[in-house]
């Protein structure tokens, strides 16, 4: 790309961050809107009600055990404590993909109750909204590759810029995680 | 690049070397050497003066054939017993011919007329043609900055809207036809393969697209957000933005917040429509075949669609109404009038914008109660839209103005905005919509308000910023041409469709309400309104001429600021590259309308304040 990058910038908010909130924006009016379909519909009966699989409640906790690893690399990261940073890094990594694992065998235990993903729009929406909130941390994962490539194959060197992008990456899984957690209070309070 | 600047020779060089911001751009620029072939110049560049083009002739392109289906479909509606067999080369087997030899329009392919004719305009065109182009156009530009916050992203922009519209143009091949179901894609047509021909493949392919073009509007909006937000140069406050730029800021934001709930929306669909559920669907019996989809609601769709549907209807006309504030206030040499409130409109009526959804939806059935707030809401859209429009007027009066293509425009969207917007208010009035829901009369007030309204901002905005463009002038005798015939045809077109609609003619229909004996009457008038449209393609025909001509053999510029506009745009030089500056980037000293001050015809941006002179950027 042509080199434009030197921008005189108004704030001290750096553009890709704040390019990464407004985009945060756009996903809470997604998973926003959903919810409220689901609220609407369900106003409107015909509602199968069922329990919700033990797994999500776990995977919350799961889910906030990867925000704390990732927020304490960060901090080792700018400490300059390399092994730290690496190993927190990759303690995420693992946490998230034992994430989506475990939804998607919660998704297996709903299937097993019968809340199949066709048999009521009740169980339609637990499907689609955790689906989207799965892919949104797959998303998260593929920002968390980039970062370990970066951890492991670019010389360790806490520079600014370094700093910036590795803490996109953490806002992002933040972001994910706190979802979550608003996903499953809403479906606990809902049904 | 030459690098070293001689000794400044206008006032403008001075300044910006005196009080520019040097922000080493020679220092980091490694040439345009990225730019140089013609693939990555003009077409995967990333330079948003390239972008904006990309958007405008891609728009244009979108444009074109949008408006040859209306004639196709119009030609249906007024002269339904005419002979089509002469469009069957072009139709194919769209174009059945009878035992006669007559040939008529295959009614199925009617609705998909209508229906890609509405998506293409709506979204395509007054959304990516008209936001896409200026947003990219002039946001570095106006606010002072080298380029976009992401210029990578703002080409994958460029290329997801490519991409939607590749897929919608492939769909208009389907042996089945493109979708058929009206641009809102209600279900259950849209919701049902088997609901009508163009239901199946023409709605996936449909889906396919739209959801591509969510993916360029998000890319394009959160873009335009952070470059207002971040990038704007040294003392370019919020209160000394250009209209435009408040216009363009306000419509990301909406777009931002609104297209994800359209995907949600769209989402929702393709599980329906693919694997099974039953989010829209309910009790549904299709030829005479029982549904076991249970328990759905089409009216949800509704909802999600029309909480992006209503933002989208302000996301096209607010940038047509940024560019006519600024073309006019240029044209009239008089500041804008009101300059604050203009401002607080643009936000009072985007806020609005997102509690006013439902009154597409008074006769769907939704609980009248409800209906009640919405329409207090979409009354109180009125006011801010009236404080525009009072401040436009009194921009004009008393002021010199200058009458040019461009300015007339201007001055053409507010009398379509004016009798677009009365009859809103007619129809925010749950009573009324009653009489008034799905007829003539909503065609007549959104093709006014938002069809055409946003079409004269698009063509001010086009007159005005050519040279900018592209180096040339546009030609001014076809412009007025262009205008007056616009003007008065668009009237012609879309008046007496008012009292065709106010007499009950349901729209959409396929013989325009003809085979009731209660509307016979109004077969002229139908005649009339083809005649008017055919004409005022002709004359959008001779538009694309000039526009193309323009580009290679238009008059050529041959100072910055040909009209003498106070924003920073016309401090660029008249071949801008990649960059915008070649040296500093000038500084801001005051709004952007200083017009006719202190004896001064004009007084631009970076000029700074004289002594106990007043800045309007700064209450
Ligand atoms: C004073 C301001 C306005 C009011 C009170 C208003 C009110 C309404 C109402 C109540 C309807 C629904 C009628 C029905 O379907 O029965 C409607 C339809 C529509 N309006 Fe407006 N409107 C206003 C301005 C605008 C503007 C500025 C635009 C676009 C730029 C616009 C675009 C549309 C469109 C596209 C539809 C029809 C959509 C469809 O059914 O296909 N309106 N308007
Ligand atoms: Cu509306």
């Amino acid at each position: 790309m042509a080199a434009i990058t030197p921008q005189y910038s108004r704030s001290n908010i750096n553009s890709q961050k704040f390019a990464l909130w407004v985009a945060i924006a756009a996903m809470i009016m997604m998973f926003g809107s959903l919810t409220s379909a689901y609220v609407v519909r369900r106003a409107a009966g015909n509602w199968f009600e069922f329990k919700l699989p033990d797994l999500f409640f776990i995977n919350t906790v799961v889910i906030l055990l990867s925000s704390v690893t990732i927020q304490l690399s960060y901090r080792a990261f700018k400490q300059g404590k390399e092994q730290q940073y690496k190993g927190l890094l990759i303690a995420t990594f693992v946490l998230g993909m034992a994430f989506v694992i475990m939804q998607y065998m919660g998704w297996e235990a709903l299937n097993a109750i019968g809340a199949t993903f066709t048999i009521n729009p009740s169980s339609s929406f637990i499907y689609v909204i955790s689906g989207l909130h799965a892919a949104h941390v797959l998303g998260g994962m593929l920002a968390l590759t980039v970062a370990l490539v970066h951890a492991y194959y670019l010389p360790f060197k806490a520079t600014i810029r370094r700093q910036q992008r590795f803490e996109l990456v953490v806002q992002y899984w933040h972001f994910v995680d706190v979802l979550w957690v608003y996903l499953i209070f809403f479906f606990t309070i809902q049904s | 690049m030459a690098h070293v600047i001689s000794a400044a020779e206008t006032l403008e060089e001075t300044l910006t070397q005196e009080l520019g911001f040097n922000d080493h751009f020679h220092e980091h620029h490694h040439g345009d050497k990225f730019q140089s072939n013609f693939l990555t110049h003009y077409i995967f560049s990333t330079d948003h003066k390239m972008i904006a083009r990309q958007f405008l002739i891609t728009g244009i392109f979108w444009a074109f054939i949008g408006a040859a289906m209306s004639i196709i479909f119009r030609l249906q509606l007024g002269f339904p017993e005419a002979d089509l067999v002469w469009l069957k080369p072009l139709l194919g087997k769209w174009i059945q011919v009878n035992a006669a030899g007559i040939g008529k329009l295959d009614p199925e392919f009617y609705y998909s007329l209508v229906t890609m004719h509405g998506t293409i305009l709506v979204f395509f065109v007054l959304t990516a043609g008209l936001s896409g182009t200026f947003s990219n156009l002039l946001i570095p530009l106006q606010v002072g900055a080298r380029d976009m916050a992401s210029p990578l992203l703002n080409a994958f922009s460029y290329w997801a809207f490519f991409l939607a519209g590749v897929v919608m143009f492939l769909s208009l091949f389907l042996s089945t036809g493109p979708f058929s179901g009206g641009w809102t894609a209600y279900p259950p047509l849209s919701a049902l393969p088997q609901a009508s021909e163009g239901s199946g493949a023409g709605m996936t392919m449909w889906i396919v697209s739209m959801a591509l073009f969510v993916v360029s509007a998000l890319l394009g909006g959160i873009n335009y957000i952070t470059t207002v937000l971040n990038l704007r140069t040294k003392g370019m406050n919020m209160w000394r933005m250009p209209l435009t730029m408040w216009a363009f800021f306000v419509t990301a934001v909406l777009g931002v917040l609104s297209f994800p709930v359209l995907f949600s929306g769209l989402l929702l669909l393709m599980f329906d429509r693919g694997l099974g559920t039953s989010f829209y669907l309910s009790e549904i019996v299709v030829g005479g075949q029982v549904l076991d989809r249970i328990g759905g609601s089409p009216i949800l769709y509704q909802h999600l669609f029309w909480f992006l549907g209503h933002p989208e209807v302000y996301i096209i006309i607010l940038p047509a109404m940024g560019i006519v504030s600024e073309v006019m206030s240029v044209h009239a040499r008089k500041p804008i009038f009101g300059y604050r409130a203009m401002v607080f409109s643009i936000l009072a009526i985007g806020f609005l914008s997102f509690i006013v959804w439902a009154h597409h939806m008074f006769m769907s059935g939704v609980n009248p109660f409800i209906s009640n707030f919405f329409v207090i809401f979409t009354l109180i859209i009125a006011v801010p839209s009236a404080v525009k429009v009072f401040n436009w007027i009194t921009t004009i009066y008393g002021s010199n103005f200058r009458f040019n293509s461009a300015s007339l425009f201007s001055i053409g969207f507010v009398s379509m905005f004016i009798s677009g917007g009365l009859t809103g208010i007619f129809l925010g009035n749950s009573a009324i919509d009653i009489q008034l829901h799905d007829t003539y009369f909503i065609v007549a007030h959104f093709h006014i308000v938002m069809g055409i309204a946003a079409f004269f901002g698009m063509f001010a905005g086009i007159y005005h910023w050519f040279p900018k463009m592209f180096g040339r002038f546009m030609n001014e005798t076809l412009g007025k041409v262009h205008f007056w015939g616009t003007l008065i045809g668009a009237y012609a077109i879309f008046w007496p469709m008012h009292y065709t609609g106010m007499a009950g003619v349901p729209r959409r229909y396929y013989d325009a309400g003809a085979s009731f004996d209660a509307f016979r009457h109004f077969t002229d008038l139908n005649k009339f309104i083809t005649v008017a449209a055919i004409v005022v393609f002709f004359l959008q025909v001779l538009f694309i001429i000039n526009f193309f001509y323009s580009i290679f053999s238009g008059r050529k510029m041959t100072s910055k600021n040909p009209w003498g506009a106070n924003t920073l745009e016309w401090t660029t030089p008249i071949e801008t590259g990649h960059g915008n500056w070649p040296g500093n980037i000038p500084t801001v000293q005051r709004w952007a309308y200083d017009y006719g001050k202190d004896g001064k015809e004009f007084i631009p941006q970076y000029v700074p304040l004289g002594e106990n002179e007043h800045d309007h950027g700064n209450h």
